[in-house]
């Protein structure tokens, strides 16, 4: 399953620079995982130790928030688009 | 040097008293550190001591800006009850370096404070904040 995925400003020095990349999966954590092969090194900011998602990173299916999609079980389909924000969280 | 205007100013400030007692969180979007639109958006914590932008409301804001043509260029939130400067977790969580993070005190209700800072890299530095009127305001006669 081909997925474009948007890659936001900070991991972009992930994918020498690159905006938008694809990767391949037929879930959320595949598709991830694969990012991770094409672009060393962009997992460890997106995954706690666990392998759950960081609770500061957000992951969006078709602009949907994955965490009321399944979370990192989501299920993908050709086509759809994955963006990945960092939480704007303080406090 | 981040630019707003008044009207923009007090939107962010009716927001912070609307939330208060809890933090309020806005993205401002703009092009060469100028504000031009102000997007009020909901403290999914809803907390005195915390906040993160709801994610829906996030994403919605950010590609509206994107289709616009408009950068993020601030993140705001309010502080109820310290000073109008950048937390550890506001540097912890500081995750987009190219935008002002502007904090609002409330400590003091009745005078609000606005400061603004880029926070990159665990670097906290203040960038001034220029709040005027988009038009020149007409001088009185005398």
């Amino acid at each position: 399953m081909a997925v474009e995925v948007r890659i936001p400003t900070i991991l972009r020095k992930h994918t020498g620079g690159s905006k938008a990349v694809t990767a391949e999966g037929d879930t959320v954590r595949d598709l991830l995982g694969d990012l991770d092969r094409r672009y060393p090194g962009i997992a460890g900011q997106l995954f706690n130790e666990d392998g759950s998602l960081h609770r500061f990173v957000n992951v969006y299916v078709n602009d949907e928030d994955v965490r009321f999609l399944g979370a990192l079980d989501a299920k993908l389909d050709d086509g759809d688009v994955v963006a990945i924000l960092p939480a704007v969280a303080g406090g | 040097m981040l630019a707003i205007d008044r009207d923009q100013h007090g939107a962010l400030v009716a927001h912070a008293r609307a939330e208060y007692h809890n933090e309020a969180c806005a993205l401002l979007a703009g092009r060469d550190d100028a504000v031009e639109r102000v997007y009020p958006l909901p403290n999914a914590e809803a907390s005195p001591t915390f906040y993160v932008v709801e994610p829906r409301a996030q994403l919605r804001a950010m590609t509206e800006m994107d289709d616009l043509g408009l950068d993020l260029v601030g993140i705001f939130h309010s502080h109820v009850a310290t000073e109008a400067y950048p937390s550890r977790t506001d540097v912890e969580l500081a995750a987009y370096p190219d935008a002002a993070y502007l904090i609002l005190s409330l400590a003091d209700r009745d005078v609000p404070v606005l400061r603004a800072f880029r926070i990159r890299d665990g670097q906290v530095e203040e960038e001034p904040v220029q709040v005027a009127g988009r038009h020149p305001t007409p001088s009185r006669r005398p």
